[in-house]
């Protein structure tokens, strides 16, 4: 590991000191109540067009994002640019589903799409699958954005031995603690809008400076092995990379909006125009993700795996460390300070949506439901904010005493429980023709098919599906989506005759879904 | 049927550019190529990305020829 690089760890603490003033600041602004769950957890649904763009860009595309997309292209080459058609399809399925949802919990004062689940359904039990699925599936995606920032803080330098290593990274979590604690979604809205101008300065200056210091494009290309730059093509009998590529970026693109804490970013808009526009501005990251998923590309053409300088901080994080290795080598030490900040802060922002997100679910899906049913607004607020606090706690736990490894492969089977929640959630916003037995017996099925799956695949989401001699290696997720579906199809009709018209009663209505 | 259902029953066609988008972007043997290269990116990326913009584009428009 290098020695402290003082210029870079300067304007690393400065930037950090200026987001932690930003984010208890935050509470003032536009101010409401923060006893009510519906501002401390969702600003009061109060922001427009542009914050909801910084809020939604600053939650989907995390600082574990901009450290491991590049670092599975410096690793495995072409496949890692599955990000971006998996980036250009969310955004039609943001347009087309969000919207209706918006305006449907808007009308109810629902926070969660376990609360819409439990008003479009009426079963109490098929919302709880939602929220516990809901909350396992981001816990995992916290710790990760945890592993972010102790990527930079090593790659600054900054080393111990036993607690002292770690008192960094829980000091940047106390921070975020307290003040997500006490601003609740105004603070990671606020604080996103800094966030996202450092890593949208961060990423043009690496993807002008970087080809120019190389030699430009062609010269990159030529110095990556060729079985890096493109997909391999699939053999007879098999679609090989080409269906695990596509149906990467599609079950990726499906699970996306279900993520409790895109939907916490989602619902806190003013309106369901805000999301239909944002549905069209948005790809404005999905283009830089795509830039960067190239910057892994040009570590390997660079070289710098093999610099001694670098070796320790590979040999310590692995492939994460791509990214920063490469910032070290190129830019002056005052810019390696703005580089590393944004990564860091871009980490603290999405930490803080998805641990709101969570304490949302707990506390109306899980205790008002099941504990306590008629809570004040302020026991419920308060219930939340230490919700919030426990599941980033918990997180903190979780990487400072247990390998990175397994955050990654939770994150990973995170990503194939919550694709299951999409039947009721996404298609519930269109039609309420389901029985609610039945889609929980379908998510019940995708969810123990797709972790199976995963499990055979040794941990990887790929699982190689064989259909009368044909290979389709594809992800997961998808598969199992499709089966809990079917699932969901066959027994509707099945349940229903059962129960002989004792359908428990939908609290919406059509009219509730389009805008008034 | 009602003007207003008319409207929007006819307006409904500019969602099939959505189609168009998934059907382009999900097809890999379409773009997993090198050539024809594009300022030294191979055909593989630029193109992608080029469909980033693309996408971004049929989403605006949709929203204008759907806005009520």
């Amino acid at each position: 590991m290098p020695d402290i690089n003082w210029t870079a760890l300067i304007v690393f603490i400065l930037l950090f000191g200026f987001i932690t003033w930003l984010g208890f600041a935050a509470a003032r602004w536009r101010k409401g109540d923060l006893d009510l769950l519906n501002e401390w957890g969702l600003g009061g649904r109060r922001f427009g067009t542009v914050v909801t763009w910084f809020l939604v860009g600053g939650d989907v595309y995390t600082a574990y994002t901009f450290v491991a997309v590049p670092a599975l292209a410096f690793g495995a080459g072409a496949v890692a640019f599955f990000a971006v058609p998996y980036t250009i399809i969310i955004y039609p399925l943001l347009f087309l589903v969000f919207p209706r949802l918006w305006n449907v919990c808007h009308k109810h004062g629902y926070i969660t799409a376990a609360d819409f689940v439990r008003g479009r359904f009426g079963n109490r039990w098929l919302a709880l699958a939602v929220a516990v699925t809901g909350i396992i599936a981001t816990l995992p995606y916290i710790a990760l954005q945890l592993v972010g920032i102790q990527v930079v803080i090593g790659a600054l330098g900054v080393t111990g031995n036993g607690l002292a290593a770690d008192l960094p990274l829980v000091i940047a979590f106390a921070v975020l603690a307290a003040f997500t604690y006490s601003s609740g979604l105004r603070a990671p809205a606020s604080i996103a809008i800094v966030k996202d101008t450092l890593i949208y300065v961060a990423t043009f200056a690496i993807i002008i400076v970087v080809p120019l210091k190389l030699g430009g494009f062609a010269h990159i290309f030529a110095a990556i092995p060729a079985k890096k730059v493109l997909l391999a093509v699939p053999g007879d009998h098999t679609t090989g990379s080409y269906s695990a590529y596509a149906t990467l970026a599609l079950g990726s693109a499906l699970a996306l909006f279900l993520y409790p804490h895109s939907m916490t970013a989602i619902l806190s808009a003013n309106s369901g125009r805000a999301i239909r526009r944002n549905a069209a501005i948005l790809p404005g990251y999905s283009f830089m993700l795509g830039l960067l998923a190239m910057i892994g590309l040009f570590v390997i053409a660079a070289g710098i795996a093999d610099m001694p300088a670098y070796a320790e901080g590979f040999k310590h994080f692995g492939s994460n460390f791509a990214v920063p290795a490469l910032i070290l080598h190129i830019f002056p030490s005052w810019f390696i300070g703005v580089a590393f900040a944004a990564i860091a802060i871009g980490a603290l922002v999405p930490a803080a949506i998805m641990s709101i997100a969570i304490a949302n679910l707990y506390t109306r899906n899980i205790h008002r439901e099941f504990v306590n049913r008629s809570p004040t607004n302020k026991q419920e607020a308060q219930m939340a904010k230490w919700v919030s606090l426990v599941a980033k706690l918990g997180a903190l736990v979780f990487v400072l005493f247990i390998p990175t490894k397994y955050a990654i492969e939770l994150q990973l089977l995170g990503g194939i429980w919550i694709i299951q929640t999409l039947p009721a959630v996404m298609l519930g916003a269109y039609t309420r023709w389901f029985n609610d037995w039945a889609l929980l017996l379908g998510w019940a099925a995708g969810t123990f098919a797709g972790t199976a799956m995963a499990i055979a695949s040794k941990l990887t989401p790929t699982f190689a599906l064989t259909l009368g001699g044909y290979t389709l290696p594809g992800y997961s997720a998808l598969y199992t989506v499709l089966l809990n579906l079917l699932i969901a199809v066959v027994l509707t009709p099945v349940f229903n005759g059962m129960r002989a018209g004792r359908a428990p009663v939908d609290q919406t209505a059509e009219a509730d879904y389009l805008a008034s | 049927m009602n003007g207003a259902e008319k409207k929007r029953r006819k307006s409904s066609w500019w969602y099939l550019l959505f189609l168009i988008q998934f059907v382009v972007i999900l097809w890999p043997p379409l773009y997993n190529k090198i050539e024809p290269t594009l300022i030294g990116l191979p055909f593989f990326y630029w193109f992608q990305l080029a469909w980033v913009i693309v996408s971004a584009v049929f989403t605006a428009v949709v929203y204008w020829a759907t806005r009520d």
